[in-house]
């Protein structure tokens, strides 16, 4: 359907020849901003309707109070899959996990998969490279988060937390605090999640559409196996240059990813792209400083530092079994 | 009345909680300031895991959601 509507948008109304590459390029632009823009309102719904019905409260008695041998990292990072992208409620949530009592390891899975599954980076693979290598994405994701939690867990880090949040940890409260009961009904909540939904979109849409139209140009007019020579059999440091490159991108994660398609279609590894988005969303300087509040430097260069290792190990299988 | 909008101060979403609860306030004509908490200890303090919030009198009202006027003007009155 938004196929038809591309072409008919582009050959009938535009009246470019299918057959030129800028014919191409203009469909394929059209094409995929409609259908990431689209995928993209819809996941955000989606996340928004989870997240306002989501018992936090519930899940941070639960990991408390139970003996979980390790599910509780999995379920961190889970829970932090579907949090929002806004890495600003990321910290009051950290917060909130140490204050209830529960071990910072399982508190940095959370504070791992956070950012890197987002609504956003889901849409946007899935509207671009489709649903197995969101599906691996996705799954890894998890599963860095969880293994990076048991991993840092191993350390007894909580030395180098800011000396306030020490302060909080040790009087950790594991008694279930009372909650403010939402009994609005779906039907009324929904307008506001939709709308926040198109707020999401709309922060993003120049991204995206940038980060399309360049990649649109990408595929109409450079060479099939361009990046083949330099990048594309995976060598093995293509990896952690490519998240090196990827740190200073945060804010443009959006617009990354059909660049990054439109490399991975010119012969660039796709574990050495997916690594390179892994660090682009995982791997931001905007959250580091916001993390400064809640710890030292120290333990956030730890953090980072563990993060990175396993991103670029990743990388590696990715390009190994891919 | 004691009126604070709580939100790290990154998040839009913070920032559109703040103007709709001005606008409720001026709507229902009560002359209070409405305070912007953007200081991450003072926030915790009141026991939130999730922002933007809304604190009336030291009751938190609203967790995570962005309010529309009309909302948070019912909220105040059923104080």
């Amino acid at each position: 359907m938004i196929q038809s509507f591309a072409d008919w948008l582009v050959y009938g109304i535009f009246g470019l020849d299918s057959a030129t590459k800028l014919g191409q390029a203009v469909n394929f632009f059209f094409y995929d901003s409609l259908k990431i823009l689209i995928l993209l309102f819809l996941i955000s719904a989606v996340m928004g309707i989870i997240n306002a019905y989501f018992p936090i409260d519930r899940l941070r008695n639960f990991l408390h109070g139970h003996k979980l041998y390790g599910l509780d990292y999995l379920l961190a990072s889970l829970f932090g899959s579907i949090t929002p992208f806004c890495s600003c409620s990321s910290i009051p949530l950290f917060i909130g996990f140490v204050k209830g009592g529960i071990p910072l390891g399982v508190t940095f899975s959370f504070l791992i998969t956070s950012p890197l599954v987002n609504e956003v980076a889901v849409a946007m693979f899935l509207g671009t490279f489709g649903v197995k290598v969101t599906l691996i994405y996705v799954l890894s994701g998890i599963l860095l988060g969880s293994i990076g939690g048991i991993i840092l867990g191993r350390f007894h880090l909580e030395r180098f937390l800011s000396p306030w949040v020490i302060q909080i940890q040790q009087q950790s409260i594991a008694e279930a605090q009372a909650w403010i009961e939402d009994n609005t009904s779906f039907w009324k909540r929904l307008p506001d999640i939709l709308k926040d939904s198109w707020g999401i979109v709309r922060g993003v849409v120049i991204y995206v559409l940038i980060g399309i139209a360049i990649g649109a140009g990408i595929h109409g007019y450079v060479p099939e196996g361009f990046f083949s020579a330099a990048l594309g059999s995976g060598q093995w440091w293509t990896v952690p240059l490519a998240v090196v490159l990827a740190v200073p991108m945060y804010s443009n994660a959006a617009g990354i990813i059909p660049l990054v398609e439109a490399f991975v279609q010119k012969g660039v590894a796709l574990g050495t792209a997916i690594s390179f988005m892994m660090a682009v969303v995982g791997l931001s300087l905007p959250e580091a400083t916001m993390l400064k509040k809640v710890m030292t430097w120290k333990l956030i260069g730890i953090f980072f530092g563990t993060v990175t290792i396993f991103i670029i190990l990743s990388g590696w299988i990715f390009n190994i079994i891919l | 009345m004691e009126i604070k909008v709580l939100g790290t101060g990154c998040c839009s979403k913070c920032a559109i909680l703040t103007k709709n609860t001005e606008d409720a306030v001026k709507a229902m004509g009560i002359n209070v300031s409405v305070e912007k908490i953007t200081d991450i200890e003072k926030i915790i303090s009141y026991g939130i895991m999730r922002t933007p919030a809304l604190v009336v009198d030291g009751k938190v009202l609203s967790v995570g959601k962005v309010l529309t006027v009309d909302e948070i003007s019912s909220l105040l009155k059923s104080l």
